[in-house]
This record gives C-alpha cells, structure tokens and sequence, in this order.
C-alpha cells in the first residue's frame, strides 16, 4: 500500500510525538474503545508520548473480551451433543468458562475447529454432511458481515448442518451506555467507573457503520475521533481530541479518512439489516444494554443454533477475583487487578482480558515495559 | 484483526488478495465495483471496504501540519542525507 510505508516512517511518528507531548492543557481521559488500539498503544509504548496530565485507558472493545460467561458456557454446552463439531475463531479457545474452556472441552472430546473465518465453517459443513457444525459469531459490526455472508451462502448452499450461535455486539450502544453512568454519577451506578472526556473510535468497525454512528455520543459532550492502526494515527487522534477539548468542541472526526466515511459501507449495512435484528444483549462488565447486539431474524431463525439445539446450561459464574468487568468498563488499569501477572497470565488466563490478543490485560502484560518507540 | 491487502484475482464473489507474499480468498460481495489492483481491508475473510489512496496522501498532509515547521525541516534534512 503506497501509504503503510510512509505512515510508519520513525521520523514521522517522532514529529507527532514531540508535538503531543508538547501540548499544554488541563488534565483529560481519553478511552480507545476498540481492543486493536489498545494493542498499538501498548507495544509501541504511546503512553510515553502523551503530554503531563493526559490518560489513556482501554474500552469495551475486545470481541472475546466482552462476551460473557453465560453465551460461552451455552457455546460449550453445544458442544457436547452427539453430532456436533463447534467452529470458533482462535482467541476464544482459551477463554475460561464457568467450568472449563474450549480448549479443555476438547481434551474431552469435544469437536472443535479453529477457523480464520466463518466461511471456513461453511465448508467444513458442506465437507461433512454427518455433523452439524456449530459456529460462534462473536464480535462487533466488523465481524458480523461475515458471519452474515456465511449464513446467506449456507442458505444458498441449502446446508442443514450449519448454524450460528449469535453473541455479536454492537459498539455506539455500549459507549452510550457509558456516558450514560458518567452522567447518572458514580454512587447512582451499580457498575462504578471512570468518567472519560473523549472517546478514540474503532477504526475498521467505523468503516462497517459510518462515524455519523457516533454523532449521539459527541452531542452528550464527549468529543469523538476515529482513529487507524498505526501507531502514527493513534497520536494523531489523541491530538485531534485534545484540540476539541482545548477549544470546548465535542464533535465526531475522521483520522482515518482512507478507509471510513461518515456513511459507512451501505452494502454491509443492508447485509446486516437482513440476516440479523438488533436486540438487547449481555456484556460482560456492564450487563445488559439495550440494543447494543444481534439475533438472527426471523427469516433466517432455521440457522440460529439457540433455537435448533435444546441443551442443558450450567449456571454461569464469573471466575473468582477476576476483574475483567471493571477492565472493560475502564474503571482499573489492569495491574490493579491482584490477579494480574501473579495468578494470571497469558500462559494461565482466569480471565477473558488476558485470554485474547485484544484483551488490556494481555496487552498491559505482554509489553510491560516496552521500548519507547515513538521517540 | 482486520488487514489492508491487494486484490490479485477475481472470480464471482471471491477475489484473491495478497499482503507481504501472503496470498489468500476473501469474500469481495460488500465491495462496489471491486477490481484487480484495489487495496481492500480484509476481516475474518471478507473484504469490508476499499482503502482510498488519494485519502492516504491527505493523512500524511494532515500529519505534516500537526507537527508544523520544526520537524518539516528535520524531515527534509533527512532527505539530504
């Protein structure tokens, strides 16, 4: 790509660095909400650019992070029906549920494939006639077109042995959901957290639905910057935001304007508007918020694995200690959890946070003290 | 994990893409009027939306005057040497 190159050049990176870290003003919170972000930031050691007073801390933003205990163990639960194969993407298999994880299931006999997407699912469905193949759609408004994609060939396959557990997540819900506590105060909540003054967008979700999607949250006060991947547009982003708050603005703008248009992707949005309904859904560490997920429509309800498996569910706990809700939330940094790099790790996760490639806790864990390469 | 990658081939809804020598499919049905030498952001295996380069050029353009005149110079020293 004729821009990776010139966006990655050291100098660059070192030029924005400086200017950020230059900048005056009064203290301010910034949340990247998406896990991807979070990842840059910690390995390229962002943080040591970011001007006295100025806070980055981590949002609901980790695909496996956020999906909680009670639709892993229902996944795992499918799993032990005669016939069935699960199909998940890699990060989930470690994930502990409430009495064991994928990875475990399978050291019992559990079918799992591990795929790098949900059309490999559907092939493996068409492979195998015998087995119905389970697959668990996860994630946010980047995934979920392709989890749509693969059910619309599935139909068009005629392929009765394919179908999906749906668990996806919708992001401006939950950031509303967010400055909702903010605004309600910290003793009203029954989730306490930090108040954050602006928001870093998902980049690769805001090209599925548009930055308009954040207009709501920008008009409750808190200014929004849609940011790409490289560690140059991070500090870009967090300058855009510090300028919005300098100067008293809280609106919605691009970073990444060469890939994400205030519109979105109208083809994957019709997509998602036909194979899935927005419904009220589980978080894990803020609870149920009002239509922030997907279910399968009507339409497509035949491939919806909830409705064509009967299966008994444990009940579902947390892991004791853990602190992955109050990660996700933002209200801790994750070395403030007293699990954190003592009792879990990546090589032993008790939670989710430290499972996934995008979880803060593994990021946090993985770069701790990483080389300042910013400058 | 979502990657910008080339498109190399397409046939019906399934281009092959390619980034850094790795070639693979990816679903291409939610990109208009996709075509062989497109940049595409790739996710799970389905192309969500072309990469602009024109809007490329624009961000460095926009780095360039975050950073104003200091390290315009440096950089231009750089290119000297």
């Amino acid at each position: 790509m004729a821009d990776a190159g010139a966006i990655r050049n050291p100098e660059l990176l070192r030029g924005l660095a400086d200017r950020l870290r230059g900048m005056d003003g009064p203290p301010a919170t910034l949340m990247e909400v998406c896990g991807t972000h979070t990842v840059v930031i910690a390995r390229h050691g962002l943080r040591e650019a970011l001007p006295k007073g100025v806070r980055l801390i981590s949002g609901p933003g980790c695909p496996v992070c956020v999906t909680p205990q009670e639709q892993i163990d229902h996944f795992i639960a499918l799993g032990g029906l005669e016939g069935v194969t699960l199909a998940t993407f890699g990060d989930m298999v470690r994930v502990p549920g409430t009495h064991r994880s994928l990875e475990q299931a399978r050291a019992e006999g559990l079918e799992l494939l591990v795929v790098y997407s949900p059309m490999d699912a559907v092939e493996e469905a068409a492979r195998n006639p015998d087995r119905q193949i389970v697959f668990f759609g996860i994630g946010f408004e980047t995934t979920a077109p392709a989890v749509a994609i693969a059910i619309l060939e599935a139909r068009q396959r005629r392929l009765g042995n394919f179908s999906v557990l749906c668990a996806h997540k919708l992001i401006p819900p939950a950031m509303m959901a967010l400055v909702a506590s903010y605004e309600k105060g910290q003793e009203a909540s029954s989730c306490p957290t930090v108040e954050v003054d602006g928001f870093i967008c998902p980049g690769h979700v805001s090209v599925v639905i548009g930055s308009d999607a954040y207009r709501p949250v920008a008009a409750r006060g808190k200014p929004c910057v849609v940011a790409g991947f490289e560690p140059a547009d991070v500090l870009a982003a967090v300058q855009m935001l510090l300028r919005q708050l300098a100067e008293g603005r809280s609106e919605v703008e691009v970073e990444y304007i060469r890939a994400v248009h205030p519109g979105g992707n109208r083809k994957a949005q019709e997509v998602l508007a036909r194979v899935f309904r927005v419904a009220d859904a589980r978080w894990r560490g803020l609870g149920v918020i009002s239509r922030s997920g997907y279910e399968l429509a009507e339409e497509f309800a035949e491939f919806d694995a909830a409705k064509r498996f009967e299966v008994e569910r444990p009940e579902s706990k947390e892991p004791a200690g853990c602190r992955c809700g109050d990660v996700l939330r933002g209200a801790i940094d994750p070395p403030e959890c007293s699990l954190f790099g003592s009792d879990c790790t990546p090589r032993r996760p008790v939670g989710s946070c430290m499972v996934s490639s995008e979880g803060a806790c593994q990021a946090w864990y993985r770069y701790r003290g990483a080389a300042d390469e910013s400058g | 994990m979502a990657i910008p990658m080339k498109v190399v081939e397409i046939e019906g809804p399934v281009a092959q893409v390619e980034e850094a020598g790795v070639r693979r499919a990816a679903r291409v049905d939610l990109i208009e009027g996709v075509k062989v030498g497109d940049y595409v952001i790739v996710h799970a295996g389905v192309a969500i939306d072309r990469l602009d380069p024109e809007e490329a050029e624009e961000t460095l353009r926009l780095f360039e005057e975050m950073m104003g005149p200091a390290s315009r110079q440096a950089a231009s020293q750089d290119e000297v040497t």
